[in-house]
């Protein structure tokens, strides 16, 4: 028998001031899987992501994170998850290393010199973790953001367009840092527009489209174009 | 949280600046107000000395969020597991310390200025500012944290904040007039019970609210 979801939605509708972005989302996510969201702008991708990561209620339904609702037990699902969204969670004024000392702290996570440094060694910023966040570029800001979770471990990564942003280099390094993260037995569930290296990563992709998930099948060997004619075929994006 | 806080502060130096800067304005202001009239002078400066507590208070505690909002920190903190209050009390303690230090500007200014000695009356008086500064960072913090994603933030924060302080200020000003005129603190004992009772009251309210605030 297969272990039990890390992520279980069922029957999730949100809706903002009258207007009904997702409906009948029905979504599971078992440990080492990844899932590529894909939708058009305002298909309800980020929402879906916000409301895994305890950041929003939905109106209606339920979304667990490791058997914890979301809406009801935040506090329950917040050591499980990580979201890497479009704010990088970074102080520009803080060296790599306070920033790290100072999300580490407040999450009550042991943190001595020498498991921050290898933190910072694991994300490729050891030579950078006496500077000011004000001169990195978006890449090394994203990889402080993942710093993070390479001390809290957390079990579901939430990502939000992941891979915007960065050069050739950065994104090579996070996709291996992901690969890595699906091995360990964690889920990712991944909300993109693009075709690229999300698609590669993933092993199954769940469009959404009319507000709800149009089309949810395995990754397979299906290719970038396959991919990208059932894109078209169920959003309004693609016609 | 409040290493961090003052860290960033020491670096960017945004608020401590502006703050120092607007304390000097205000004191020339009321300088060319009330001219070298002692006796008007007496009757007004415990007023005055709020006012420009307040005020000072009011930019600094209404900035106290801005940095969170910096590559969408505040997502960041609502995320972190563990006790929310934690990081009311750590935003609190920060207030605390800016506050402190901007009244002692001013408090310096103030003698300056007008040619006092508060030499004699410091010990007394530094009850009462304390007391003072510790019920108008509870609230102000707090506040601070509501209005934060709100669009008209720099004109709500006041307006919900001078409401709720009214009984502060009421107290700081009466126990701060008899102070400069060299009463002895017994005298504003209900004053100083009044304000310790509000501390106590806006503190508990800020520790235990903090976490629904924070979840929006």
């Amino acid at each position: 028998m297969a272990a039990d979801p890390l992520i279980r939605v069922t029957g999730l509708r949100k809706a903002f001031a009258g207007h009904v972005v997702l409906a009948d989302v029905r979504l599971e996510v078992r440990a080492g899987e990844a899932v590529a969201l894909l939708g058009a702008n305002g298909a309800g991708k980020t929402t879906l992501l916000r409301i895994l990561a305890t950041l929003t209620r939905p109106s209606r339904g339920t979304a667990f994170v490791l058997g914890h609702d979301c809406a009801r037990a935040p506090e329950r699902v917040r050591p499980h998850i990580g979201l890497v969204a479009h704010g990088a969670y970074v102080y520009e004024d803080l060296t790599a290393l306070e920033n790290l000392r100072f999300w580490t702290a407040l999450s009550g996570l042991a943190a001595d010199g020498a498991v921050l440094a290898r933190a910072l060694a694991a994300v490729e910023l050891e030579r950078f973790a006496g500077e000011r966040v004000r001169t990195f570029s978006a890449g090394m800001k994203r990889r402080l953001s993942l710093a993070r979770f390479v001390l809290a471990r957390p079990r579901v990564l939430l990502l939000d367009e992941p891979f915007a942003g960065l050069d050739q280099r950065a994104k090579k390094w996070l996709e291996g840092y992901l690969e890595a993260f699906k091995a360990a037995g964690g889920a990712l569930v991944m909300a993109t527009h693009s075709f690229g290296r999300e698609l590669a990563l993933a092993d199954r992709i769940v469009i959404l489209a009319a507000r709800t998930i149009a089309l949810d099948t395995p990754r397979a060997s299906m290719g970038a174009e396959e991919i990208a004619r059932l894109y078209r075929l169920h959003t309004e994006d693609g016609a | 949280m409040v290493r961090k806080d003052l860290l960033v502060e020491r670096r960017s130096k945004e608020t401590l600046n502006a703050l120092a800067f607007f304390s000097l304005l205000l004191l020339f202001v009321f300088q060319f107000a009330l001219g070298p009239d002692r006796e008007r002078l007496a009757g007004t400066l415990p007023g005055l000395l709020w006012l420009g507590f307040i005020l000072s208070g009011l930019l600094g505690l209404g900035r106290t969020f801005v940095v969170e909002r910096e590559n969408d920190c505040w997502e960041g903190l609502l995320l972190a597991p563990g006790d929310k209050s934690a990081i009311y009390v750590g935003k609190l303690a920060g207030n605390l310390l800016l506050m402190l230090v901007i009244e002692t500007i001013l408090l310096v200014l103030f003698g300056f200025f007008f040619n006092l000695d508060l030499t004699n009356v410091l010990p007394a008086l530094a009850v009462v500012i304390a007391l003072g500064t510790v019920a108008l960072a509870a609230v102000g913090t707090l506040f601070a944290a509501m209005t934060a994603h709100v669009r008209a933030r720099e004109l709500l924060f006041p307006v919900l904040l001078l409401p709720v302080e009214v009984p502060v200020l009421l107290g700081t000003v009466k126990a701060t007039e008899a102070v400069l005129l060299g009463e002895p603190l017994g005298t504003v004992a209900h004053w100083l019970k009044l304000l310790a009772v509000a501390n106590v009251i806006y503190l508990t309210i800020g520790v235990l609210t903090f976490d629904v605030v924070l979840d929006g």
